[in-house]
């Protein structure tokens, strides 16, 4: 099984990067690349599927957000001492807000969810918290305080990093409200 | 084919391991639920107190600086049915530069306050000053119970500042969200304008307030020497919307006042393409251009898949811009800040326009074709 897992991975993580790897991307892109990572995107905007060594990111849907298939029909039922709850995938997550599901950060014309942004609008959003930087509250967990202290032009590098990915067509689910 | 025409005068108008994901949560769920302590005061933070910004000659007694000018503008903005009163302070000897009619350049040291009250209780008053590097200085002073006093809120707002009824209550805007509106265009102050302040009031304009006693408008700012460089054409004229109707005009103006500091063709949100400011010397009436009959772009989360149009004439229940206005679904409703409560009487205003834009339609489409 671990000889079928790695090369699984190493194709998948290659997929986001391969044009990376090959030289051709100007400073920014490399900037964007490492930014995504060590900010942890991929921990909630790429599905998690279950490996040999436990859950791990699916890269070839690599930062789409929650997958359009995984139905979600209600929040979680939790008890004291718990708070709230995520799906498998870690794509979604249920809490006091209600549902919420991670977006398709991929440049995907139809689903994507920054298809319509321009690079100041995305700055905007991760120092507002609000959805092309002055529309509906993005909703918990999404960590916008701590990208919002990052400099102009690494969120530049973070956008351009995103806007040249893979397109992958996946219609996120609208959130669902928090029970009354 | 009904043609809006604008005349000079006029305004066109990696892997997350379980215990990060938990940590996350912990924050999250630590940032509903928080309410800030008072932060310490830094050299370039606002007064502590509402009474240091200079806004009360006698604070016991909470009479204003009779220095300060009253305004009132005539379309307010909704903020959940509070009570508002305004006061703009300019230092000595200084004037606004009123040569850019869409965006009014105050000099440094300008002052405004507006204080919010309900029910006859003071709640808020909002402050801004402009500083001497040109930026503006936003802060928030929410008043105790008694009325007696009124210390700066923290940056992040505050929740819960006055109940509202069916479990909703007032919130005071962080500051983050005060810019989110006020740094939607050129000019950082809203409601201060040669339309809001135009002598030509608009009878129909919801919510409308009888202007305090002594106040300023247009006419009396040019006179008076406080505001200099404006365009001959509104030196001459005061501006109105020019619209098809009445009701029309409200429903624009309304929209300005309330829509316009986000949705216009100067800010960020331009790629939008809904412009709903009135903007002087306009060609075309840009904000019934950007609504009627025009496709919604993207529904937002809770939109009614018969949305089809961001207005659709005749039919106020499929028109995508009263499903999001008469929402208070934090992810639908619009605006998507600074309110609680859906501005019932400004929905029925917009119902009324909507209604009455098809029978305009109509009946235009029959003149094209000489029906009699």
């Amino acid at each position: 099984m671990r000889r079928i897992v790695l090369p699984l991975l190493a194709a998948g993580l290659a997929v986001p990067s391969a044009g990376l790897a090959q030289g051709t991307a100007s400073p920014p892109l490399q900037r964007g690349e490492y930014l995504v990572t060590i900010g942890g995107c991929n921990d909630c905007h790429t599905p998690l599927v279950m490996g040999s060594n436990g859950p791990e990111p699916d890269m070839t849907r690599a930062l789409s957000g929650h997958p359009q298939d995984r139905a979600v029909k209600a929040p979680a039922t939790v008890s004291e001492p718990w708070g709230g709850s995520f799906a498998p995938t870690l794509t979604a997550w249920s809490g006091p807000w209600g549902v919420s599901f991670t977006a398709n950060l991929t440049p995907d014309p139809e689903t994507g969810v920054l298809r319509d942004f321009t690079e100041q609008q995305f700055i905007q959003t991760m120092r507002t918290g609000r959805h092309q930087g002055q529309g509906r509250q993005i909703l918990p967990p999404m960590p916008w305080q701590n990208y919002g202290r990052m400099t102009d032009d690494d969120l530049k590098a973070v956008f351009a990093y995103l806007r040249q990915l893979p397109a992958v067509r996946n219609k996120v689910p609208d959130p669902i409200p928090a029970a009354k | 084919m009904r043609e809006v025409v604008a005349p000079d005068r006029t305004y066109r108008s990696g892997r997350r391991r379980p215990a990060r994901a938990g940590t996350a949560l912990i924050l999250a769920l630590g940032l509903l639920h928080s309410i800030e302590a008072l932060p310490q005061v830094a050299p370039d933070m606002p007064p502590r107190t509402l009474q240091d910004t200079g806004l009360y000659s006698d604070f016991a007694k909470l009479t204003v600086d009779p220095k300060h000018l009253a305004f009132s503008p005539q379309y307010p903005l909704w903020s959940d049915g509070a009570i508002k009163r305004r006061w703009i302070s300019l230092p000595p000897g200084t004037a606004i530069d009123g040569s850019d009619p869409d965006g009014w350049t105050f000099p440094v040291g300008t002052r405004f306050w507006k204080e919010f009250s309900f029910d006859g209780q003071r709640v808020e008053t909002r402050y801004l000053e402009r500083q001497a590097d040109g930026q503006w200085r936003y802060a928030a002073y929410a008043w105790s119970p008694d009325g007696r006093e009124a210390h700066l809120v923290s940056e992040k707002g505050k929740r819960g500042a006055y109940p509202l009824g069916g479990g909703r209550s007032y919130t005071i805007p962080s500051v983050s969200d005060c810019k989110v509106c006020h740094q939607g265009r050129r000019t950082e102050v809203l409601g201060f304008s040669a339309l809001q302040l135009s002598r030509d009031r608009d009878p129909g304009a919801p919510h409308a307030e009888r202007r305090p006693d002594g106040s300023v408008d247009l006419r009396s700012l040019i006179d008076e020497g406080l505001l200099v460089g404006v365009p001959k054409a509104l030196q001459e004229r005061q501006p109105l919307i020019t619209a098809a109707s009445g009701t029309e005009r409200a429903a624009l103006g309304y929209m300005h006042a309330n829509c316009g500091h986000c949705h216009n063709e100067q800010g960020p949100l331009k790629n939008v393409g809904l412009f709903l400011r009135q903007a002087f010397g306009a060609s075309a009436q840009s904000a019934v251009a950007s609504t009627v009959g025009h496709p919604i772009k993207k529904p937002a989360p809770g939109q009614s898949p018969d949305a089809v149009l961001r207005i659709e004439p005749g039919h106020p229940e499929r028109s995508g811009l009263m499903q999001r206005m008469a929402s208070r679904y934090p992810a639908l409703q619009m605006p998507p800040l600074g309110t609680e409560l859906v501005d019932e009487e400004a929905v029925s205003l917009l119902r009324r326009w909507i209604v009455e834009t098809d029978g305009i339609r109509t009946e235009a489409r029959h003149e094209d074709r000489g029906d009699e």
